[in-house]
């Protein structure tokens, strides 16, 4: 050995340094798309580190459904005001007007319009021709194939049956115009990754994801917590207060807690090295049907 | 996989401090590859139970392997290909045991998708490469050792699979190992293990079997958790190629950087290529705090004790060691698009983080992966891979793949589709006249037509110019000369390839025989329009400084030029200042011992249709004149 050797999650974030410098060199109009989430979290941190001591040369965008917790938005205000981010917050409007939620259209109906609908005009709005997401490919199946620098045409779609080649770390990053990038620069992390890396840097994420009493109704075996009084009185007179956490953060009524004591990123690790269920279980819209998240992110689903 | 009198402090203490392996498997849909993968993944215990119920009950829905449960089935992704039961593109896998990181590229072994395998292994520090110990050493073999050693991994795995349909065999065993041995010998693969394992049942998978009593080595993972693969970087050469120049202020100006090879320290003395302009490292900074010195792969800021001007694509390297600056270089090239290659189209080349355009001079063979035999071909299609020259409109700086993997690949994209035609990894630089100089079939219907190899474009990027003739016309004793001299030093100083032509040089070779009769005035003419129209094909710019009398003869020279390439420039001085500039020739034909004399004894065309009327007086500023006006007209530089 020679000492110049880096530990794993160096080498990681070094190769998410290296692919965000990229799409701001060789992009004219890039944004991140910010969930807000732990691997959003993780992300912007490695924008910031990518650039300092210079700003990041691009805005956060947030998608917001309407139906995400309450923390999560207090949590996104402070951090983007705290760390000097130009934040675009996007909804779709029409949807929201007319009512559409969860509750009364199904997850189904609520995912697209408030969120796949709401994503593709916000990037056509803004003509965004890069578009950096927070996926990992351990979350899921179909994400396992897909590439870094994802391609996309005028229609936002992907074809997993003509995705360009990517070799070494050398990215084409060539686009007509209407034509996009989604690039996933924490790609080949795990989500024990993501957690290190969040108690290493000290990144701050939405108290949501620690143990703490809740208001909770339980349905069709989720967890489900009533976060406001949107949640139908009938199904939010049963809440009961349980000790919970959240894996994962979307839609309040879309996303199930697990009980859990977890108030530290330790405790949250021990408690995910003996999970009897895997990340995205706990969010409702991968049940629709078999290879639905691949379905989703044909049609323009991050 | 949490030790039990670990704490989960100390485990995570100990996790960051692991290092990451990148694999490859290889191996076809029989050999076993997803179970061994399914295998190593599961017994380091990285599956989730609902991965796993979901695992039970697909496996008895579309599984392939009897009332056992089907790993496989955790690796296909997509639809499509579940349904076909196969996997056709590559997939990436993630797994940690207590000593390292793994991430397995999952590629397929049919042979359409030798693509796949090329990506996969691009990245990898080691490759499994399985075999079916019923089947032994097969053509499928070799093509992913060559493969594997093509794309320059050093480690490779012999992974002898289905040992338990060949009773553990010890026999069966060697003689594909020795097979495979003589293979190997003749590639470039410095480390080589066997193993004998069966992934169905577990063998020398993850624990040592007892099934092998004879086997003395390590399980497979075992062995992938501890093989050392930390010097296979290069850390010799300093690389550094700019990617992103960071300005947040005026004082502030970091060069950030992916560090492809060797060591930056701070207070070196570097040297930016192409401009050869050197300073000293006067800070490495990262988010973290400011380092001494990086190392690849690590991504950091360096600012420079002088204002040198390096953009994006320059490499940053040490004085005492460059890397090729080169147009031209041969390469081993794998075709990725279906689309088969135009052996006369242009392309994108990104290498580093520079791009520019290239084309390729010539196809030198083809190699067939199987028998690694070599041919001719006139292109190459999907999957094919060989040896190219190619030739790139701006420098790259390279070096041989072999030495360096981050300097000596790169990839072409098609200008049309933008899709990644090929990758390429480049074998060492060629001296342009160790080239053998193979002209392709259409160069040659080119050379028939006497049409050049190298486009205006080329020209134009080249010299940053576009050809054009500077005519200027004027009475003899106008000041001409003075302007076109002067006018072709200062274009000269700024960079421009210029090409004077006067009367003097002219008449005194090219047009000896000519006297000055209207006639040979115009034949003279003629041949210098000529030249000049051949010059400006070939990207120089011309400044032609004759008196050019007659307006008829003016337009044939501006038909032969071509109008848009003949700009033309009118000293406007009377016959009285000219007389007096140059008193010598007008008063011989006052005298009548000369004749012809343009504004004595025959007509001067005053021009109606000049691009610039210049007067004789106003010498420095007809120059700057004339400059603005290349400038405007995107002659010269190339707007």
């Amino acid at each position: 050995m020679n000492g110049y050797s880096l530990s794993h999650l160096k080498e990681l974030e070094a190769e998410a340094i290296h692919i965000i410098r990229e799409v701001a060199a060789e992009f004219e109009n890039p944004v991140m798309l910010y969930s807000i989430g732990k691997d959003s979290s993780v992300m912007v941190r490695l924008a910031e580190k990518a650039f300092y001591p210079g700003k990041v040369p691009f805005p956060l965008m947030h998608i917001d459904s309407k139906w995400k917790f309450r923390e999560m938005i207090d949590f996104r205000d402070t951090y983007a005001k705290n760390n000097n981010w130009d934040l675009i917050v996007e909804y779709n409007k029409e949807g929201f007007e007319s009512g559409v939620g969860p509750f009364s259209h199904g997850s189904k109906v609520h995912t697209d319009i408030m969120k796949t609908q709401a994503l593709l005009a916000a990037l056509d709005k803004y003509k965004f021709d890069a578009a950096f997401g927070g996926a990992r490919r351990d979350e899921e199946k179909s994400r396992a194939k897909e590439r870094i620098f994802s391609f996309r045409d005028k229609f936002h779609q992907w074809d997993p049956k003509n995705q360009r080649p990517e070799l070494w770390d050398i990215y084409n990053t060539k686009v007509q115009k209407g034509e996009s990038i989604r690039v996933f620069p924490i790609s080949n992390w795990t989500e024990l990754d993501v957690w290190q890396y969040i108690r290493l840097e000290k990144i701050p994420i939405v108290p949501l994801y620690f143990a703490k009493e809740r208001p909770i109704i339980v349905q069709d075996g989720n967890l489900i917590m009533v976060d406001d009084d949107r949640m139908p009185k009938e199904l939010a007179a049963k809440a009961q207060n349980r000790m919970v956490r959240f894996r994962t953060l979307g839609c309040y009524p879309l996303t199930g807690a697990v009980e859990s004591s977890a108030t530290t990123i330790e405790e949250i690790v021990e408690e995910m090295m003996t999970v009897t269920v895997s990340e995205r279980t706990t969010r409702v819209i991968d049940f629709d049907q078999d290879g639905s998240m691949e379905q989703k992110k044909r049609e323009g689903y991050f | 996989m949490v030790d039990e009198k670990l704490d989960i402090h100390e485990f995570l203490n100990r996790d960051e401090k692991k290092n990451l392996l990148r694999l490859i498997t290889c191996g076809s849909v029989d050999d076993g590859k997803s179970t061994l993968i399914g295998r190593l993944m599961f017994d380091s215990k990285m599956l989730y139970d609902d991965q796993l119920s979901a695992l039970e009950k697909d496996s008895k829905r579309i599984g392939h392997a009897g009332e056992d449960i089907d790993y496989a089935l955790l690796l296909d992704g997509l639809k499509a290909e579940r349904e076909q039961g196969i996997t056709i593109d590559i997939a990436y896998r993630y797994f940690s045991t207590n000593k390292r990181k793994f991430i397995i590229a999952d590629t397929p072994g049919h042979e359409q998708y030798t693509r796949n395998m090329v990506t996969g292994a691009s990245t990898a520090n080691l490759a499994i490469v399985l075999v079916d110990a019923t089947k032994g050493v097969i053509t499928q073999t070799r093509r992913h050792t060559f493969l594997v050693s093509l794309l320059g991994i050093k480690h490779v795995v012999l992974a002898v699979n289905k040992m338990d349909l060949v009773q553990y065999s010890q026999k069966v065993f060697s003689s594909i190992c020795e097979e495979y041995k003589s293979f190997v010998n003749q590639l470039d693969i410095p480390d080589v293990e066997f193993i004998p394992i069966s992934a169905l049942k577990g063998d020398n998978v993850v624990e040592k079997s007892e099934t092998t009593p004879w086997y003395q080595g390590k399980s497979m993972l075992a062995h992938i958790e501890t093989v050392h693969v930390g010097s296979d970087r290069n850390f010799d050469d300093l690389r550094y190629p700019v990617q992103y120049v960071s300005r947040p202020d005026r004082d502030f100006r970091g060069f950030c950087a992916r560090v492809a090879s060797g060591i930056i320290s701070k207070g070196d003395t570097i040297m930016a290529l192409p401009s050869k302009k050197t300073s000293k490292v006067t800070s490495i900074i990262t988010y973290d705090g400011e380092l001494e010195r990086a190392f690849p792969p690590q991504s950091v800021t360096i600012t420079l004790e002088d204002e040198i001007d390096i953009s994006r694509g320059e490499m940053i390297v040490h004085p005492d060691n460059l890397s090729h600056v080169e147009r031209q270089f041969e390469a081993m090239l794998v075709w990725m698009d279906e689309k088969p290659m135009n052996p006369h189209g242009q392309f994108y080349i990104k290498h580093n983080t520079n791009t520019t355009k290239a084309r390729f001079d010539s196809i030198r063979y083809k190699v067939d992966v199987n028998t690694l035999v070599k041919s001719e071909v006139p292109h190459f299609e999907l999957n094919e891979i060989g040896r190219v020259v190619i030739t790139t409109v701006k420098p790259l700086f390279f070096d041989a793949y072999k030495k360096n993997k981050s300097t000596g690949s790169f990839v072409l994209i098609d200008p049309v589709t933008n899709n990644t035609s090929a990758v390429g990894m480049i074998i060492d630089k060629i001296h342009a006249d160790g080239l053998p100089h193979k002209i392709t079939t259409a160069d040659k219907e080119k050379i028939n037509k006497g049409v050049g190899l190298i486009s205006e474009q080329e020209y134009q990027e080249q010299y940053n110019q576009k050809g054009a003739s500077i005519w200027i016309t004027g009475l003899h004793g106008s000041g001409k000369n003075e302007l076109a001299y002067s006018l072709e030093k200062r274009l000269f100083e700024k960079g421009a390839t210029v090409v004077l032509l006067d009367g003097s040089s002219v008449r005194s070779g090219l047009s000896k025989e000519l006297d000055f009769s209207p006639a040979d005035r115009a034949e003279n003419l003629r041949r210098v329009a000529e030249m000049s129209k051949i010059l400006n094909d070939q990207g120089i710019i011309t400044i032609c400084s004759f008196i050019s009398a007659d307006d008829m003869v003016r337009k044939q020279i501006a038909d032969i030029i071509g109008k848009d390439r003949f700009h033309l420039i009118y000293m406007d001085a009377d016959v009285t200042f000219c007389k007096n500039n140059k008193p010598e020739l007008y008063e011989r034909a006052e005298q009548h011992t000369i004749s012809n004399l343009p504004g004595v004894d025959c007509a001067y065309d005053i021009p109606t249709d000049a691009d610039i009327v210049c007067k004789p007086q106003e010498n420095e500023d007809n120059g700057s004149l004339i400059l603005t006006y290349l400038a405007d007209k995107g002659i010269f530089p190339v707007g």
